[in-house]
């Protein structure tokens, strides 16, 4: 069994009016020191054993359908765990 | 002609569109289901707004995987007409039967009322009954209508006139150079954020969207009908 950590975000060149708004909240709250804030998703998936390669796996699921590259970047951690 | 209406399970101006084929175009038209094998018998497709699958993950990502989405594919390849009008241009997005994305309004805020459009490109098979560079007002709403696409895409856009509809005057979303509405290469999908399919008789306030439907069915007539 895998448990894989997926992790989404806009890319660096596409502007976030979400992570602009709440960049400007944390500013108002006194944390000046902020300098940007990019809002993302995380998912996990626990994935069964099926001789598949892992990341090939993952990469081809997150091309397919978890991310849309156009516009959003993606990177996993894969933790091997024993099935309970 | 013969329209489909695609349904999704999320879908809500699914009615609205048939309503605008059925009752103010006169022409024959179905609701089909996403689930559906084939689009076999159908003219022209049209994918309606609305929120397919609670816009989870992204919107119109969900969608994109559907049945009936092989078939729309097939048939955009076969150069029928595909109209996909907000949720319906999120999912053609994603199907890449259109290049580009959809982000969040800048606004972040969801925006529901009329707005101007300018007709970019009055040569296609949907815009064809208006005037070049008609400025014309179609309601939008929507929450994710940004529009955006790589320099490189744009400048295909821009080279092939695949630029529809752009916003006229103020900007509702934040979308790239204003793009309200866009075609394929071949020019036979066309998607776009403002509803036409509300704005199809005076008593909804403005018939200014009925000519992109007209524009589709004169343009099919030429086409395939004997002595049009």
């Amino acid at each position: 069994m895998f448990k894989v950590k997926v992790y989404i975000t806009l890319r660096e060149s596409v502007l976030d009016p979400q992570g602009t708004a709440v960049k400007g909240s944390l500013h108002s709250l006194d944390y000046k020191e902020v300098e940007d804030v990019r809002i993302g998703k995380y998912l996990e998936l626990t994935i069964e054993e099926s001789g598949r390669n892992i990341d090939e796996l993952v990469k081809e699921m997150c091309e397919k359908l978890l991310a849309n590259t156009v516009i959003e970047d993606y990177r996993y951690e894969v933790e091997e765990v024993v099935a309970q | 002609m013969k329209f489909a209406v695609i349904v999704f399970p999320g879908s809500n101006c699914d009615v609205d569109m048939f309503h605008a084929v059925k009752d103010e175009l006169g022409e024959e038209v179905e609701y089909v289901w996403h689930d559906t094998d084939s689009l076999e018998g159908y003219d022209g497709i049209l994918l309606p707004g609305g929120f397919s699958y609670g816009d989870y993950l992204r919107t119109g990502a969900i969608a994109r995987f559907s049945n009936v989405m092989k078939e729309v594919i097939k048939a955009a390849e076969a150069g029928k007409p595909v109209l996909g009008v907000c949720n319906g241009f999120q999912i053609l997005l994603e199907a890449g039967l259109l290049p580009g994305a959809m982000r969040r309004n800048e606004s972040l805020k969801f925006i529901c009322k009329p707005v101007e459009l300018k007709v970019e490109n009055n040569e296609t098979m949907f815009s064809s009954a208006y005037d070049a560079k008609e400025v014309i007002s179609i309601p939008i709403a929507h929450g994710e209508g940004n529009y955006y696409c790589d320099e490189q895409t744009l400048q295909e856009l821009k080279a092939n006139n695949q630029i529809v509809f752009t916003y006229n005057g103020t900007n509702p979303n934040g979308s790239l150079e204003n793009i309200a509405g866009i075609t394929n290469k071949q020019g036979n999908v066309l998607g776009m954020m403002p509803h036409p399919e509300r704005a199809v008789d005076e008593l909804l306030g403005g018939a200014d969207g009925l000519k992109i439907f007209k524009s589709i069915v004169s343009q099919w007539r030429e086409a395939n009908v004997v002595n049009a």
